[in-house]
C-alpha cells in the first residue's frame, strides 16, 4: 500500500516549517499501522527537503528478524527434509551474513552436523564491469568446496533489487557445474523495482520502494545489531 | 577500488596499496585457475594486442592465457615478419593496431623507456612486459606474490637478488616493489655486474654469494644476461659458476632453509645447478603458476582505466 502526499505549491514555500510539521505527522501517523507494512513516499521536491535529516524506518527489529530466520528454515526443511543433495550459497558480500545465520539454523533444526555450504563472489560476472564511472570492484572470497553437480542449490542474499545480482550469480554458478535445480532465498524483496525476470522462492518480507530509497540490512555481527532499516 | 595509474609501466609508478590491491585481486584469480572451468566472462568486451619486440616465452604464454581466462579478445603481434622489418616506427605501428579496436596494450621492447614513450601518444592502457634493462613490473608483482605467498606478508622479510643486477630489469622492478612492502633487500654478484651507487637505492651490497646466502630468507637469482653485455664484464662463464653458481652444497651448509627463486629462462650449471632449481626448496614453477593470476588481476584492474564511447 502506497501513501503519496503532493502540495501544489513551490518548493520555497515548502520550507515553511508549518509543512514541515504537517509531513513529520503524516509519517508518524502511517508508521503506527502495523499491517501491512506501509511505505511512505514523497514527491521528488519534497523528498529533497527532507534529505537534510536522512529518514529511517525500520521494516524488522531484531525479534521480528530472528522470527523471520526462523521462518524462512523452516520453510527450507519442509521442502528439503534432510538436505540430502541439497546445498546453501551465500552471495558475497553482504548474502554471507544471511547465510550464516540460515545454514545455522538449518543445521540445528535437521540435527545434520554438516551441511554443505558455500560462498560464492560474482564480481567477475557482472554485467556492469565497464560501465562509465565504475569503479573496478576488487572481489571477496569464493568458498565452495563441495560439487554442485546434480544438487539442489539454494542461492541466499539479503536484498533482491533489479535481479541482476542473482543473474551474475546464475551464471558464475554454472561455472562449478550443472545443479539439479537453483531456488533463491532473500530477506528483503524489492518487488517494484525488478529489471531481470527473476523472482525468489523464500522471502522473508516484500516491501514496495521507489528507485531513490534504500533498504539496509543490519547484522549484529558486523554492524553491532540485528535490524532491517528503510532509507529515504 | 581501482589502481592509481592508468598504465602498468613500472613498479616505480605504483603505491603500495595498488600492489596490495592487485595482490587480493590476484588470490581471487589463483582460485579461478583451480577450478574445473578456469574462466570468468569479466572482459568479454576487451580486446587486447600483446606486442613483443623481443624474444619470449613465459611471459607472453602467461599473458596469454590470463587474457583468454578472462574471456578478452587477444591478437599477437611479434616484430620478426611484420612490418617493423620494413622500416615502420613503433608509434606507426600501434596506431595501426588500435585503429582496429583494440583496448589494450601489452609491450616488451629492447628499448628502455619505450613503453613510458608510448603511452604519451596514446589512449589505449599500456602493460610494460619489459622494456630494455630497465623494468618488469609482472614479474616482481608474481615473485613477490609468491613470496608471500609461502612467507606471509613481506614486511621485514630478507631478500637477496643474486648475478647479473646491471642487465636485469627483474632486479630492478623487484628492489622497487620489494621496497615498497617492507621487505630489506640485497644485491650480490661480481663487482662488474653491480651498478655503481645501487645503495642509494636503500639496499645492501654483497660480492660474496654465500654471505649473502647466509643472511637472506629468500635467494632471487637471476641469469647472466650475455645477449646485452657489449664488454666482456667477467672472464668465462665457468668462472662465473665457480664463484657465484648455487649448488645443493652451499644451501646444506646454511643450516635453515631458504626460498630458491628465478625468472626464468635458466642457465642449468651457471647461475643455479640442476639440483637446486629441481629441489623442494625451490619455487621456480609456482611462481610461474601465480603469473597467470598476477596477469589477470592487473589486466583487470587496468580494464576499468580506459576511456568508455
Amino acid at each position: 500500500m502506497q501513501y503519496a502526499i503532493g502540495i501544489k505549491y513551490p518548493v520555497s514555500t515548502i520550507q515553511h516549517p508549518g509543512i514541515l510539521n504537517l509531513v513529520s505527522s503524516i509519517k508518524h501517523h502511517v508508521s503506527s499501522i502495523q499491517h501491512p507494512t506501509p511505505i511512505l513516499t514523497f514527491r521528488p521536491e519534497i523528498l529533497f527537503l527532507l534529505k537534510s535529516h536522512v529518514q529511517l524506518k525500520t521494516l524488522l527489529d531484531n525479534k521480528q528478524l530472528d522470527i523471520t530466520l526462523q521462518r524462512l528454515a523452516h520453510q527450507l526443511v519442509e521442502n528439503h527434509l534432510q538436505f540430502k543433495d541439497t546445498v546453501i550459497i551465500g552471495i558475497q558480500p553482504r548474502g554471507i551474513w544471511l547465510s550464516d545465520r540460515i545454514a545455522a539454523i538449518v543445521s540445528r533444526i535437521t540435527k545434520a552436523k554438516d551441511i554443505p555450504y558455500g560462498k560464492l563472489d560474482i564480481t567477475f560476472y557482472r554485467d556492469d564491469v565497464h560501465q562509465a564511472g565504475q569503479e573496478m570492484n576488487v572481489p571477496s572470497s569464493t568458498n565452495i568446496d563441495f560439487s554442485i553437480e546434480n544438487k539442489d542449490v539454494i542461492l541466499v542474499d539479503d536484498v533482491l533489487h533489479t535481479g541482476r545480482t542473482i543473474r551474475s550469480a546464475m551464471d558464475a554458478l554454472i561455472d562449478f557445474g550443472r545443479p539439479k535445480s537453483v531456488e533463491l532465498l532473500v530477506l528483503i524483496d524489492r518487488r517494484f523495482s525488478r529489471e531481470l525476470p527473476i523472482q525468489p522462492d523464500y522471502v522473508g518480507q516484500t516491501v514496495d520502494t521507489i528507485i531513490t530509497q534504500k533498504v539496509k540490512v543490519h547484522w549484529k555481527e558486523k554492524d553491532g545489531k540485528d535490524e532491517v532499516v528503510l532509507i529515504d | 577500488m581501482s589502481l592509481s595509474v592508468k598504465h602498468l609501466l613500472g613498479i616505480k609508478e605504483l603505491q603500495p596499496g595498488d600492489i596490495q590491491t592487485i595482490f587480493r585481486t590476484a588470490d581471487n584469480f589463483k582460485q579461478v585457475l583451480q577450478r574445473q572451468i578456469k574462466k570468468v566472462p569479466a572482459l568479454r568486451d576487451t580486446t587486447i594486442a600483446n606486442i613483443f619486440f623481443e624474444n619470449s616465452t613465459r611471459t607472453r604464454i602467461s599473458f596469454e592465457l590470463a587474457e583468454k581466462r578472462l574471456s578478452a579478445d587477444v591478437v599477437n603481434f611479434s616484430a620478426s615478419g611484420s612490418s617493423v622489418s620494413k622500416g615502420e616506427t613503433l608509434i606507426d605501428t600501434v596506431h595501426n593496431i588500435l585503429a582496429m579496436k583494440v583496448d589494450m596494450i601489452v609491450m616488451r621492447h629492447s628499448a628502455s623507456g619505450a613503453p613510458w614513450f608510448l603511452s604519451n601518444h596514446t589512449d589505449a592502457s599500456i602493460i610494460n612486459a619489459g622494456d630494455g634493462i630497465n623494468e618488469h613490473p609482472t614479474q616482481a608483482l608474481l615473485d613477490a606474490f609468491s613470496i608471500r605467498e609461502r612467507l606471509g606478508e613481506l614486511k621485514g622479510k630478507r631478500i637477496a637478488i643474486i648475478g647479473d643486477i646491471m642487465h636485469s630489469r627483474v632486479a630492478l622492478s623487484n628492489i622497487y616493489c620489494l621496497g615498497k612492502l617492507g621487505a630489506e633487500v640485497m644485491v650480490a654478484g661480481p663487482p662488474t655486474l653491480i651498478p655503481k651507487h645501487i645503495e642509494k637505492m636503500g639496499v645492501k651490497v654483497e660480492y660474496d654469494v654465500k654471505k649473502a646466502l647466509k643472511w637472506c630468507e629468500v635467494a632471487n637469482v637471476l641469469r647472466i644476461q650475455l645477449e646485452r653485455q657489449h664488454k666482456p664484464l667477467f672472464s668465462t662463464l665457468r668462472e662465473y659458476s665457480l664463484y657465484y653458481g648455487i649448488n645443493k652444497q652451499m644451501l646444506d651448509d646454511l643450516q635453515k632453509e631458504i626460498l630458491i627463486m628465478h625468472p626464468g629462462p635458466i642457465n642449468r650449471g651457471v647461475e643455479l645447478n640442476s639440483d637446486v632449481a629441481d629441489s623442494k626448496q625451490s619455487i621456480i614453477l609456482n611462481q610461474v603458476e601465480n603469473g597467470v593470476a598476477i596477469r589477470m588481476a592487473v589486466i583487470y584492474l587496468l580494464s576499468g582505466k580506459r576511456e568508455l564511447e
